[in-house]
């Protein structure tokens, strides 16, 4: 019964060490197929990040670089709506005099500063890809981005925004056996999340190629591509019955 | 109970309040979650609920009963009136400002990111501030806990400190290091978020710095559960614990090995290394060396008293067991809950079993069954053995308080097997809404009906607790005056106990010397690694 702390003590740390050899030098042992060497094994034991074999490893698609800090959520100037004005003049003809587009391209009265931002950024840096608007935004700087968004923001959003028919399962409660949120809980209705577009009034036929061209993975410019994911295991069907219902078509 | 007799019940009322609120919340979502009931149609008003229940019954329900069987086992073991009796109502008055402080922004839904953060998530500051305001306020109980030891050990130095007192100091001592963890994710990572000074984080430190809490808090639950087994069980069945020095030596071993096990619930995050994990499961299976001491202690002193009261055979004395007493028969529900829910915990805690059930409302089941059911039963033993030294009043009646025990136990039973079996079908956690007509989730709704119609028992079990307390207000005093509150004698007398187990303190220093070697270098790692900051997720409607 004497030195009790000490023995247990021992023990402890008999334990730990036993646990260490299992841990860090039996287990990365086995390792060895997929880290290069001894050594790689362990560190990745560890957790310090390792690159694996590179068969293993797809290429990666390209990225949006855009970082939203927090400057970027600040109210804009009264002179960066006036500017902007001016600078969305070459926009007039598919998003509309007012942001309100005739042509099933988005509409932007209203958006989110943030969100449209992040698009031409992303159409400069040519990670997102459209005929017309790679070339247009290649020849806008960042602050002039700014602007245009800013501008775009200063509009109330369209009539057709206000949403009164029930929305369909998938934009309320999303498809938790497949791992889909509910598009509400992003895009507005239930939460909405930064950087998220507002989608209410939205033409159909411009919501469904989109969410058909992330499912397809030709756009890749989701941050952390979680637009992939969700639109990944959604129905032809769900896809038609969420545009149609943030477009506003399906109202009787 | 010397001068603390008002305070060890305002913690108890205000936590019954607290657990009455939280328990119907927690059917609701059952409910609207299950087949039985059209569902609510909005998410966020089910997380809204999940953060409430989850937040007051895990930070402040289990906190302010520890608290106040804490001073109840000091006053009462040590027998000398409680030294800052005054710090103590300003600890209490801390805890309850926080549980006020925490639960206006989840009423609101500014904060529905679930009692255990979730970092991206972020809700708002007040939330965070009144989770540490009841941190702090239970830090200071820690510390008069140890000062009203000290004191004790200067007028009493030669002598043994009793087991209760050692047992509530380890309790003590494991929370105020498993707090750390869980407060310094809130002030150094979240807040700073959620006040606006940052708009990323480091979402795997947070939650490496999290699970430094997670498990041990479940602990920091236990220990008032395990005190009742081995301090008031003997004596309120008429038997003598069977080991001191086994008791003893449980709690030190349940306050060395609580702490480096908690990345046990990152198995599936990506930011830990697998060797880490591997170290973590190891460890969480030596707790099983503490269970399997009390369940053989405590095993051995409920026999003692079949044998005395005339028990035969084999296994023939446990019908000679006395029980229609609340305490035997709670405590005979809480080791078989406590058996199952420790079977289940062995495969959450295995590296490659863990896999099949990682996220699945498995874990919801055993978490409900260790915590609602193991733990919390012995809580209203607790409370219905305290209770006329606290109000000076007898409980209205024993047949009333053994209805209440069974109901909870079945209601607990039919609420968390069904649970475990949604989650082996695959059904995962945190879902705000199954669509039960989908061929593929359909044969699980029965078993969500099921496990809705055993909340509802354990609601009517957890009022009646509540009823019982409360009529015992109205009901005639004490015939005569109560005598001083007593706990369990030993088979063998207490002679002499090890300077070991006599004393903390170089189990507390194993703990800390442990969570450096479980816990050091993944932290340093994390925060030197420069690329794993990802974007805040504001809830709340925020930016």
């Amino acid at each position: 019964m004497r030195r009790i702390g000490l023995w247990s003590t021992l023990a402890v740390l008999g334990i730990a060490f036993v646990g260490g050899f299992v841990s860090f030098i039996w287990l990365p042992r086995a390792q060895l197929d997929t880290y290069p060497s001894f050594f790689a094994a362990f560190c990745a034991a560890l957790g310090v990040p390792q690159p694996r074999q590179a068969s293993l490893v797809s290429a990666p698609s390209p990225r949006s670089d855009v970082v939203l800090t927090h400057d970027l959520l600040q109210a804009p100037q009264a002179s960066d709506v006036g500017t902007g004005a001016t600078l969305a003049l070459r926009c007039t003809p598919c998003h509309g005099p007012t942001g309100i587009s005739y042509a099933n391209s988005p509409n932007l009265a209203g958006q989110y500063a943030v969100a449209v931002y992040k698009q031409l950024r992303d159409y400069k840096t040519g990670v997102r890809t459209n005929p017309v608007m790679n070339p247009m935004a290649a020849a806008l700087s960042d602050i002039e981005m700014r602007q245009i968004a800013a501008y775009y923001a200063s509009f109330p959003k369209p009539a057709r925004a206000q949403l009164t028919a029930l929305p369909p399962p998938i934009v309320r409660w999303g498809a938790p056996m497949r791992n889909i949120a509910p598009c509400g809980s992003c895009h507005g209705g239930v939460d909405h999340t930064l950087a998220s577009p507002w989608l209410n009034g939205e033409p159909a036929a411009y919501l469904a190629a989109q969410l058909v061209s992330f499912q397809s993975g030709r756009r890749t410019n989701d941050i952390n591509g979680q637009m992939r994911a969700m639109v990944h295991n959604m129905t032809p069907a769900e896809i038609s019955a969420a545009a149609a219902y943030y477009s506003g078509t399906n109202l009787p | 109970m010397f001068n603390a007799r008002r305070l060890i019940l305002a913690h108890f009322v205000v936590a019954i309040v607290i657990f009455a609120v939280s328990l119907v919340l927690g059917e609701w979502q059952m409910v609207v979650r299950s087949p039985v009931h059209a569902w609510v149609d909005n998410p966020e008003h089910y997380y809204r609920s999940v953060t409430a229940h989850g937040s007051a019954l895990a930070y402040v329900f289990p906190t302010l009963i520890a608290m106040g069987f804490g001073y109840a086992i000091t006053v009462s073991s040590l027998r000398q009136a409680l030294i800052g009796a005054r710090l103590a109502w300003i600890a209490f008055y801390l805890v309850v400002a926080g549980a006020i402080v925490a639960m206006v922004p989840v009423a609101a839904g500014w904060a529905s990111v679930l009692y255990t953060f979730y970092p991206p998530l972020i809700g708002h500051p007040l939330y965070y501030i009144g989770v540490v305001l009841v941190v702090v306020g239970s830090w200071i109980w820690v510390a008069l806990l140890h000062v009203n030891e000290r004191a004790w050990r200067r007028q009493n130095r030669t002598a043994t400190l009793p087991l209760p007192m050692f047992a509530n100091l380890a309790g003590a001592y494991l929370w105020a290091w498993t707090a750390v963890g869980a407060a310094s994710e809130i002030l150094l990572q979240i807040l700073p978020v959620s006040l606006g000074f940052k708009n990323t984080i480091d979402a795997g430190l947070a939650r490496v710095l999290f699970s430094w809490t997670l498990h041990a808090i479940v602990y920091f639950w236990l220990i008032p559960t395990y005190i009742a087994y081995y301090t008031i069980v003997p004596r309120a069945i008429g038997s003598r614990l069977y080991s001191d020095t086994m008791a003893r030596a449980s709690f030190a071993l349940f306050l060395v090995f609580a702490m480096p096990i908690g990345i046990h619930h990152l198995f599936a995050d990506p930011m830990v290394g697998s060797g880490i994990k591997m170290m973590h499961a190891i460890f969480t299976g030596m707790v099983a060396i503490p269970t399997l001491l009390t369940i053989f202690t405590i095993t051995a002193t409920v026999e003692l008293a079949a044998r005395v009261r005339g028990g035969r055979g084999m296994l023939g004395w446990v019908k000679a067991l006395p029980w229609e007493n609340p305490a035997m028969l709670a405590s005979a529900f809480s080791f078989v809950l406590l058996g199952l829910g420790g079977a289940g915990g062995l495969i959450n805690m295995s590296y490659q079993l863990d896999s099949t059930v990682h996220n699945t409302q498995w874990i919801t089941g055993h978490f409900h069954m260790i915590f609602a059911g193991a733990i919390v039963i012995m809580y209203f033993v607790i409370a219905y053995d305290l209770w006329p030294q606290l109000t000076g009043r007898e409980l209205p009646s024993m047949s009333l308080v053994r209805t209440q025990l069974w109901l909870w136990f079945i209601g607990m039973m039919v609420l968390t097997l069904p649970w475990h079996w949604a989650g082996l079908l695959g059904m995962p956690r945190r879902m705000a809404y199954f669509d039960y007509s989908s061929p593929d989730v359909a044969p699980e709704a029965w078993t969500v009906g099921l496990s809705s119609l055993g909340g509802l028992l354990v609601v009517l079990s957890g009022l009646l607790w509540v009823y019982i307390l409360a009529a015992s207000w109205r009901g005639p005093a004490t015939q005569q005056p109560v005598e001083a509150y007593r706990f369990s004698e030993p088979l063998h007398a207490v002679l002499r106990v090890p300077k070991a187990l006599n004393n903390l303190g170089v189990w507390f220093l194993l703990m800390v010397l442990l969570t450096l070697v479980n816990y050091g270098f993944p932290i340093w790692q994390l925060a030197h690694l420069k690329t794993s900051e990802v974007p805040a997720i504001y809830v709340g409607g925020r930016q």
